[in-house]
């Protein structure tokens, strides 16, 4: 198995190999580049990087100005900030008026780990997704962060980015056929009596979680749902209609985020059960990464009990 | 376009400001008292300031920009792109109307001219920001204007991108500051005192220049002085009257959001009509 890599380390990168061959695209930061990773773009491309300090509502007006000049700037920050602090500031000035920003939220969910609950970002998901011509992305591992970044520089319009904290194993690069576009989950393992629809570091929980299933004579399909917004719906019909119940899993609360957007889908266009697995509506706490994820019910475990409760509901 | 005299932009003042009232009464909605005390200065930037504007293609990357970033003045701006040229006077009619584009607050995507959408105060000054950070980087030597409320300097953002400014140098943006001293709730001394403006943009590294909002040889010469200005952004401080061009709107908040009802528009139509048929009988110059 390949070493593991955060999402974060894969999007850092992606922006230097993408900055190479685009001189449009802009990278600021609000002082915490040494942690989202764009520390690197700006080592390459001093006059394209930006650190706007501790200032993030500016940062984005900043970046909806650049972007009204052409230019594709990626605003950077923790998820908290990027999307918490500022959600305001992008819906009226990059959103309203559908300009070309990126914006990135590193340090999404409860893998943040130590500095606890006001880092912990468990909302951005739902926050995003209720902006009109918002798109919201989070992508799994490495591989998939690579895709997406170079997606993101081809699509124009605004756009909203989770990376994560934690390094993470890579699950999408053995898949094969795997290509990543946006707006279209991809099939990691397919399954007959129970569909586990997951997001972010979930994905590879939810990989070991059909394994945990397969032992006990249950085939599970795992969909990685990339794209909360636009969602799949064409996918989750067909996994709706295949497998006749559906568990959806993400490291947020499983308000508004992954699991009240496929519940939507479901429940108005093709109605099976749905069950959702998540942070259950309370704020997060202090303690190593991998066990505030375990002591929350973040674990391939718990996604299984959630797959039988699926299915019994059939 | 050749630039106007001052007889001329006084006109254009006053048509937009008769413009614009029959804007508001016309949907019984939007802001008079902020559109009136900056409208002077709205006048003197389209017509005589701000290069390379073409109604034809208002894209275009060499145009010197604008942004309102006290975004609810559109009975401000709109009669003055109107007048410029970016678009009919008819399509003032639809004003607020659910049927037009003309929404209440400036929008970039159907209002022709429009540079930037606002109307949620303390953003738009970081935008203009980010448009001279563009100038910048691509070497173009187009100027960026920005017109502010001393109201909306309550706004922390105001100050976020204020520092900004100042640290790149940002000799190619412009503010202006609508110092009308009113707000919606009272006066702005009263409400959350920004003064003193000058001594604060000048500790954010700002040159300032402070002008009568309504006297046109002021107005340009300090935009004038702000391109010499090197290294560093300018902001004119302009001391204006909120609701200036209609008596009884002059010095009253009541005026900042509120549309006229029959007989105050009636009476503030004659008073600016009078104005106009004045102007217009003068000898040009």
């Amino acid at each position: 198995m390949a070493d593991k890599i955060a999402t974060r380390a894969a999007y850092g990168k992606a922006l230097v190999a993408l900055g190479e061959t685009d001189d449009s695209i802009v990278v600021l930061d609000a002082d915490l580049s040494g942690s989202t990773m764009t520390k690197e773009f700006g080592v390459e491309y001093p006059e394209r990087f930006f650190n706007m300090g501790i200032a993030e509502a500016n940062m984005i007006g900043v970046s909806a100005g650049l972007a009204t000049c052409g230019k594709k700037p990626f605003a950077n920050s923790f998820a908290i900030f990027s999307a918490g602090r500022v959600w305001e500031q992008i819906r009226n000035s990059v959103a309203y008026p559908k300009l070309n920003v990126k914006i990135v939220g590193s340090h999404g969910g409860l893998s943040v780990g130590e500095d606890g609950a006001t880092h912990q970002c468990i909302e951005d998901f739902a926050i995003m997704r209720a902006i009109p011509n918002m798109m919201v992305l989070c992508p799994c591992d490495a591989n998939e962060m690579t895709q997406a970044v170079k997606a993101l520089v081809d699509y124009n319009g605004p756009a909203y980015l989770r990376l994560g904290r934690l390094a993470v194993e890579s699950v999408t690069d053995t898949v094969e056929g795997y290509q990543f576009e946006i707006g279209k989950g991809a099939v990691l393992k397919d399954g007959a009596d129970v569909t586990i629809v997951a997001v972010g570091l979930m994905v590879q929980m939810a990989l070991k979680a059909s394994e945990i299933l397969s032992e006990e004579g249950i085939s599970a399909r795992v969909v990685d749902m990339h794209t909360i917004k636009p969602i799949d719906g064409e996918l989750l019909a067909k996994c709706a209609k295949e497998t006749g119940a559906i568990v959806t899993t993400e490291e947020h609360n499983v308000l508004g985020g992954l699991g009240g957007a496929v519940a939507e889908y479901v429940s108005e266009n093709c109605p099976v059960p749905v069950v959702r697995h998540g942070v259950y509506d309370e704020f997060g706490r202090s303690g190593k990464a991998e066990s505030v994820l375990h002591a929350f019910g973040l674990s391939p475990e718990e996604i299984a009990e959630k797959a039988r409760e699926a299915i019994g509901k059939k | 376009m050749n630039p106007l005299n001052k007889h001329d932009l006084e006109i254009v003042a006053t048509k937009g400001r008769l413009l614009g009232l029959d804007m508001v009464f016309g949907c019984a909605s939007g802001h008079l008292g902020g559109s009136y005390s900056s409208m002077d200065i709205l006048a003197t930037l389209y017509f005589n300031v701000m290069r390379n504007l073409n109604t034809e293609d208002t894209t275009a990357n060499n145009r010197d920009r604008f942004v309102m970033s006290k975004g609810h003045c559109t009975p401000g701006l709109y009669p003055v792109l109107a007048q410029r040229g970016f678009f009919l006077e008819d399509a003032l009619e639809t004003f607020r109307h659910v049927d037009g584009h003309m929404s209440g607050h400036a929008e970039m995507c159907h209002v022709s001219g429009v540079d930037m959408s606002t109307g949620s105060l303390g953003q738009g000054f970081s935008v203009a920001v980010g448009m001279a950070m563009a100038g910048k980087m691509s070497n173009e030597d187009y100027r960026v204007y920005a017109l502010l409320g001393d109201g909306e300097l309550a706004e922390g953002q105001i100050w976020e991108a204020c520092m900004s400014a100042s640290k790149y140098k940002l000799d190619n943006l412009c503010a202006i500051v609508d110092v009308n001293g009113l707000q919606i709730d009272g006066k702005t001394s009263d409400v959350m005192p920004t003064e003193p403006l000058d001594k604060k943009f000048e500790a954010f590294g700002f040159h300032v220049l402070k002008i009568d909002g309504h006297n046109y040889d002021e107005i340009e010469a300090a935009f004038e002085k702000a391109k010499e200005n090197k290294n560093a952004p300018t902001v004119i401080l302009a001391n204006t009257v909120k609701g200036k061009g209609v008596s009884f709107m002059e010095h009253n908040p009541g005026w900042h959001g509120k549309p006229p009802n029959e007989e105050q528009y009636k009476q503030a139509r004659e008073e600016i009509l009078a104005k106009l048929t004045a102007l217009e009988g003068q000898n040009n110059g």
